[in-house]
């Protein structure tokens, strides 16, 4: 941070330094984002994408962020110059300066200037905006309907007989051979926002309101996003973690949610519980009577990393907690108490353990 | 001018009970009296507001912080949100229009007084509604208690389905009672500037306060009515059976934000366009020049009046428009800052070459300068749509807009109070308290607004009651609100400052600060009715005129 200013007066020097905070503040976001390792991208920042159409958004991003840049460099400097060459000198202050009322010229060059800048902003935004939502879609796409529910995400991939939930799978797309993944959005109740700040830009889920986005992932990793239009209670603990897979990975990962669910009779006590409960009004699990939609398909719970929505790690104590007491992982989702004797509840836990 | 004459007036006011006083106070239909009453009515909400916000921000100095329920969490920033905008900024500045705009045409009231009050006491009602919630807000149910729909009430989350009990209904009754006290107001405004203005003030000599106040109440006029329009749908929706924004019946959740944003981003201008009024009056008094390029300004203003009308839908860039209607929003939006930019760099003329006096008010101004830039660049960065399908929805956005609204217009606010509080009391605020309140609120400002920027940047959604550690977000998170709290202790100079002025200030006489426009010939506070005689100008500085009778504005004009 360097002060070419000569300050006499702190006044300008605390103000550069206020304003710098806004400069610094962005490198320092970039640094942050480059110092942490692909695999594992603890920060969704905007500015470290790993898929279009986030990467021709950070391109037209940093156009932008030049163009306000040096506006504001200069204005900038202007408004410092005047402020350090026209305070009032002591023993000036009877005199009043030169009453000038304005200057056509002047006003002329500072209109013409703005309507220039704002044209090339538009064009080159114009372009942006047309390349990411006109984009075709090719016939290798994979297919997700996304549907936002309070305070969930349900994932169902209509052409490969998949529904899973709040962790989606993909897979890494090759530039020879693009296999981008394109969604359908939809909501359940209220509006949501579907948003993996390394992956794309954000669209709201909206009900009654079909939408759409796509994302053409070129590396594999996991992705964080989170719910981005409130949505109720519980809008902060709609978290949402994409995995970009491999081809091979996420074929493997294909065939295993499709198998239908683990059936071990060892656990019929555990399945029974469930069948027997309010749990088969909110929940599916194939194989089983419950084919409810309200709640997350869990015919694979145990493939995902995750419980409620990421709010908890998909751990045996956390799962039983979850189906005892929700509230005390997420208070006010709308997950009820299951309100279960001990014995049926360690029995249904070791059942839902099973479903891999 | 014969303000000597009519200073001996107000001296029998002083023996009365205290019941007869708030008598008076009650009853007045005198636009300075209503001015004072809209500006307290603002001071305690803006203090309840910032306390909603300080809650907010203890809970989000930590990841996973369990301050307040999530619940709690929600209703504090709906009613922050709420509050500041209908129930601080607004009266605010109405209060001022109120108080200075007759003053400064030389009119001895507003053009309808007791439409005025009848305005003020909608206003006041409103606020009082919004806040019983927290008593009434369960109904009959037992559900619900202050509104936590956020300030936007996006449907379908109002709808009996996710909002039972009153308290939406209360938001929206709020809405609906304040926004016809907006528009009776902004009526009277417009009203009094058309057709009230002393002998030779034709509209080209108007001080650009009275200018930019026209203008602000017109658009109040075009703003208020849809968002009105909507709470009356939103009501059939909610008790008639009609089905505007029921989802589930088939209405539209997009309706809704249409109805939503274009009174919403009108409404952005209706509180700037003051703020650009205070900064048009106090830059030039400052920097001891006559405003530069006076019809450009009143052009500029009239076309940023114009084109916020075409640019609600930057704030849907993510509802999935297709690419012509993205298109359209993002250039109408780059637009409205050619303008801005113009009315900044006018501000940058007329300091150019002055000779610059920083008191108080100029402090603050200079701030609002600085700020207000930075606020525009950021805006035209949420322009470009693609850029905003990131940073829409995100902290980046909280940011953007506190800047606009704390940098800009409460900046220009405060500015306002330090130049105008010796016109309404007769007394200066005083100097070692405001130069602290300015330094202190200035570190607080950019300590929060600039560093909540990043966690936006890094993917930190708004409206989230708390947040996962790991995601770069919790460094930030506490500084913004060390910087919150900062700018609360500033907040409390101010008030205390306002409090002990009153009472030990210096006094201020008729003109302290050697201006020009026609509030400064009269005693201060000024008499009813103003004008002893109703005075003639023939220039737009007046008072310069008559202190340099040698060399008068009008010989120019």
């Amino acid at each position: 941070m360097t002060n070419k200013h000569k300050t006499d007066w702190k006044a300008v020097a605390a103000r550069i330094t206020g304003v710098f905070v806004i400069l610094a503040g962005i490198l320092l976001a970039a640094a942050l984002c480059t110092a942490s390792e692909p695999p594992a991208n603890s920060i969704p920042s905007i500015f470290e994408p790993r898929s279009m159409p986030a990467d021709s958004i950070r391109h037209l991003s940093f156009f932008v962020l030049s163009i306000t840049g040096l506006i504001f460099l200069v204005v900038f400097t202007l408004l410092t110059y005047v402020i350090l060459k026209f305070r009032v000198k002591s023993g000036d202050r009877e005199r009043e300066p030169a009453q000038v009322y304005g200057s056509t010229q002047i006003e002329l060059a500072w209109t013409v200037i703005p309507i220039l800048i704002v044209v090339v902003l538009f064009l080159a935004t114009a372009r942006v905006i047309h390349a990411i939502q006109d984009a075709p879609k090719p016939a290798e796409a994979v297919e997700v309907t996304a549907i936002g529910h309070q305070f969930w995400w349900e994932f169902r991939y209509p052409g490969l007989g998949v529904v899973t939930a709040n962790e989606l799978h993909v897979p890494v797309s090759d530039p020879t051979h693009p296999t981008p993944t394109f969604f359908k959005l939809l909501s359940a109740d209220t509006d949501h926002s579907f948003w993996i700040p390394q992956l794309a830009g954000k669209t709201d889920l909206i009900p009654n309101h079909p939408n759409g986005t796509w994302f053409d992932p070129h590396e594999t990793g996991l992705f964080l996003g989170q719910c981005a239009q409130y949505c109720g209670t519980q809008h902060a603990k709609m978290l949402l973690r994409v995995y970009v897979d491999t081809p091979k990975d996420f074929n493997a990962w294909v065939r295993a949610q499709q198998q239908s669910a683990n059936q071990d009779e060892k656990e019929a006590a555990g399945r029974h519980v469930f069948e027997s409960t309010a749990c088969l009004n909110c929940h599916a699990i194939g194989g089983t009577n419950g084919t409810g939609r309200f709640g997350p398909d869990l015919t694979h719970l145990m493939s995902r990393h995750t419980l409620a929505a990421g709010a908890a790690e998909n751990t045996p104590e956390n799962l039983r907690l979850w189906i005892d007491n929700p509230d005390a992982i997420k208070p006010g989702s709308l997950m009820p108490a299951m309100k279960l004797s001990d014995a049926d509840l360690d029995a249904l836990v070791r059942y839902l353990e099973t479903l891999r | 001018m014969s303000s000597d004459v009519i200073a001996i007036q107000s001296a029998d006011a002083a023996r009365q009970s205290w019941t007869e006083v708030l008598h008076e106070w009650v009853t007045t239909v005198d636009h300075k009296r209503i001015g004072i009453l809209y500006i307290l009515y603002a001071l305690v909400f803006l203090l309840i507001a910032g306390l909603e916000a300080t809650i907010i921000r203890i809970q989000l100095m930590h990841p996973h912080n369990d301050f307040v329920s999530p619940q709690v969490f929600n209703r504090m920033f709906t009613m922050h949100g709420t509050t500041m905008i209908f129930f601080v900024a607004i009266p605010v500045l109405f209060g001022f229009a109120n108080y200075l705009v007759p003053l400064m045409i030389g009119a001895r009231d507003m053009a309808f007084p007791r439409l005025n009050a009848f305005s003020f006491w909608l206003t006041a009602l409103g606020g009082f509604l919004l806040y019983f919630s927290f008593v009434g807000g369960s109904g009959l149910y037992g559900a619900g208690n202050a509104p936590d729909v956020g300030w936007w009430a996006y449907a379908p989350l109002t709808s009996r389905a996710f909002s039972a009990g009153h308290s939406s209904d209360y938001w929206t009754v709020a809405l609906l009672v304040s926004g016809f006290g907006s528009i009776g107001t902004a009526i009277n405004i417009i009203a009094t500037v058309i057709s009230m203005r002393c002998p030779g003030m034709a509209l080209s000599r108007m001080p650009l306060f009275a200018w930019l106040n026209l203008i602000m109440a017109g658009m109040v006029i075009l703003a208020i009515s849809p968002l009105t329009a909507a709470q009356v749908m939103l009501s059939v929706d909610r008790y008639l059976g009609g089905h505007f924004f029921d989802t589930q019946a088939g209405g539209s959740a997009t309706l809704w934000m249409h109805f939503f944003w274009i009174f919403g981003h009108p409404e952005v201008y209706v509180l700037v366009i003051p703020a650009f009024a205070f900064a048009s009056e106090i830059i030039p008094v400052f920097s001891r020049k006559p405003i530069f390029g006076y019809p450009v300004m009143v052009g500029a203003t009239a076309c940023i009046g114009f084109l916020s009308l075409s640019v609600w839908a930057h704030h849907m860039f993510t509802i999935g428009m297709n690419s012509y209607a993205n298109s359209f929003f993002a250039i109408t939006t780059f637009a409205v800052g050619i303008p801005t930019g113009i009315k900044i760099f006018n501000w940058l003329g007329t300091m150019w070459g002055g000779r610059i006096q920083f008191k108080t008010p100029m402090l603050f101004c200079t701030g609002f300068l600085f700020q207000f830039l930075i606020a525009g660049l950021t805006g035209i960065m949420l322009g470009a749509a693609p850029f905003n399908w990131q940073l829409s929805g995100s902290y980046f956005v909280v940011a953007h807009f506190h800047y606009v609204i704390v940098g800009g217009i409460l900046f220009a606010l405060f500015a306002a109070f330090y130049y105008w509080y010796p016109k309404f009391t007769g007394r200066m605020l005083n100097e070692t308290l405001g130069k602290l309140h300015f330094w202190l609120f200035l570190i607080g400002f950019h300590l929060t607004f600039d560093v909540m920027h990043i966690p936006g940047v890094l993917g930190m959604p708004r409206r989230i009651y708390t947040y996962e550690p790991g995601r770069g977000w919790d460094t930030m998170n506490f500084l913004v609100s060390i910087g919150a709290f900062v700018q609360g202790i500033a907040t409390l100079v101010f008030v205390v400052n306002l409090i002990i002025s009153y009472f030990k200030g210096a006094k201020a006489g008729n003109d302290p600060w050697d201006a020009w426009t026609l509030e400064w010939s009269v005693s201060s506070p000024p008499p009813t009715y103003n004008f002893a005689s109703v005075p003639t100008v023939a220039s737009r500085r007046p008072l310069w005129d008559l202190k340099h009778p040698e060399d008068p504005d009008s010989r120019y004009e």
